[in-house]
């Protein structure tokens, strides 16, 4: 019995593939082995956990839950306009919007997010008169994603190669129906893995909007936290929840990778 | 076609691609440019067709002088249909769809009238098997045709190939020059850049051999091949029949 065939995958060379039991069972191996790396710390501080003062907030936890789920898609919805909007400033032709743009993502690229937010609520929304936390948290979270969008969208753009523009401008195709019936449908296909990536990212971000007192996910976590003194129990149910939103569109970004990789 | 170039310079870089490049046609319906690589063919060709400014110098064709502004540019690129080297065809769409794309878009067809034209003219090119296919689908040679057939379906009033076969291989060459040949019989006026020597021999009506940006000779065809003035043109044409 060859005991490496069950544990080794054959050399790359080996097209055959794998019994979908053999990945069953050595997924379950990975799993259980991180899953002993927990344990015996654990073990050892003889940390006893406390589920049940933690279940009696379980509606905070749902509700932060819920919360942070609408701000994520209010975000989405936001930073992808602003991301199409800033990523065709930056090919326009007029001028200062050319330049805006690049100012914008430069400058939102590179700061961190947790300054952003900071400056956005006790100076700028301060400044506006914007008083509703939830609102601010959605405007600042969209512009921070905003910037990255424009330049998943902007590759996207760019990787149309300048043959089929030619090709475009010869037939008579005026610059927006080039965009409209050439450039679009294909960049579209490019952009949507690496935009659904961007989405895992918001949706892990705002949970640095917890500093701002926004009832999201994280906050309710934090004060259950602080009310039931169980560290551990407020916390694990937390990444639980933000890996239940992430994983399944982990999944389908690899599946639409897959799709298009023969597409060329 | 009536086709009259005047002078026409053109610089890229600071190198002289195009140096007074000047010639009169009358009552030709097919020019071949020939001549070494680099010669200026292809930047020719992409003036005639409106896809680069000249430096200066002038161009007319059929009495019409050709505004390179970009409005009247437009409209001038509308009624020249083009076929490169290699990717022509938009490879998010079908066959079909590639060719009823500037019929509805540009040239405002209703969709079914369309589809009809290019119906029409995919079974008179033997494309009819591969309509529904996309570009990755199709062979060297198919994707070619599918770019003629696209170019004529406009009713151009020029057509314009620039080295169409270069990237294929002598079956699909063959295929190519066929329908190109067919065109040709059609009366269908056009301007061709190629290698394909014996092809020019007998397609062609009017010879003109580019070489450093100029014009080294321009005749009827049976004069460039059968007794060239120049030196050069001579020693060009040897070489290239060689094989």
């Amino acid at each position: 019995m060859q005991w490496s065939r069950l544990f080794v995958a054959p050399s790359p060379a080996d097209k055959t593939p794998l019994p979908l039991w053999l990945k069953a069972c050595n997924f379950a191996i990975a799993l259980l082995l991180i899953s002993l790396a927990f344990y015996f710390p654990f073990q050892r501080l003889a940390y006893h956990l406390r589920w049940d003062s933690v279940y009696t907030y379980r509606q905070m936890f749902f509700l932060g839950w819920l919360t942070t789920i609408s701000i994520s898609i209010g975000s989405l919805l936001l930073s992808t306009t602003i991301g199409l909007l800033a990523a065709l400033a930056q090919r326009s032709r007029l001028l200062p919007l050319r330049y805006l743009s690049k100012i914008y993502i430069e400058l939102v690229r590179g700061t961190p997010l947790l300054v952003q937010i900071l400056i956005f609520f006790y100076v700028v929304a301060d400044a506006l008169g914007v008083s509703d936390r939830y609102l601010v948290g959605i405007l600042t979270l969209s512009f921070f994603s905003g910037a990255y969008i424009s330049e998943i969208i902007r590759a996207g753009i760019e990787s149309i190669g300048k043959s089929q523009l030619e090709s475009a401008r010869a037939i008579g195709l005026t610059r927006s129906q080039t965009y409209r019936f050439v450039i679009f449908p294909q960049a579209l296909r490019q952009t949507l893995p690496p935009l659904a990536g961007q989405f895992v990212s918001l949706i892990k971000d705002s949970s640095l909007l917890s500093v701002i007192s926004i009832n999201e996910f994280t906050w309710n976590a934090q004060a259950v936290n602080s009310r039931t003194f169980s560290t551990l129990e407020s916390y694990i149910p937390l990444a639980a929840g933000y890996l239940i939103l992430t994983l399944p569109i982990s999944l389908w970004t690899r599946y639409l990778e897959r799709k298009h990789r023969f597409e060329t | 076609m009536h086709l009259s170039l005047r002078q026409i310079c053109k610089r890229f870089d600071g190198h002289l691609v195009l140096d007074a490049i000047s010639l009169d046609l009358e009552k030709v319906h097919t020019l071949v440019l020939i001549g070494p690589s680099g010669g200026g063919k292809s930047t020719l060709l992409r003036i005639i067709a409106g896809l680069e400014y000249p430096d200066s110098g002038e161009v007319s064709l059929n009495g019409e002088p050709v505004v390179f502004e970009e409005p009247m540019l437009l409209r001038h690129r509308r009624t020249i249909g083009t076929v490169f080297q290699a990717f022509n065809l938009f490879p998010h769409l079908t066959a079909l769809q590639n060719i009823t794309l500037p019929l509805e878009k540009v040239h405002n067809h209703p969709p079914a009238e369309a589809e009809e034209i290019a119906r029409k003219l995919i079974d008179r090119f033997r494309l009819e098997k591969h309509s529904a296919k996309r570009p990755a689908e199709l062979s060297g040679g198919q994707r070619q045709r599918v770019a003629i057939a696209r170019a004529v379906s406009i009713k151009p009033r020029l057509l314009l190939f620039d080295e169409p076969t270069s990237a294929l291989d002598p079956e699909m060459t063959a295929d190519v020059l066929d329908m190109i040949q067919e065109l040709r019989q059609e009366g269908r006026d056009f301007v061709l850049v190629t290698h394909e020597m014996g092809f020019a021999r007998q397609i062609a009506e009017h010879v003109a051999v580019l070489s450093d940006g100029r014009i080294a000779e321009s005749g009827p065809v049976q004069q460039i091949f059968e007794n060239p003035a120049q030196p050069a043109t001579r020693q060009f044409i040897a070489k290239v029949l060689k094989y």
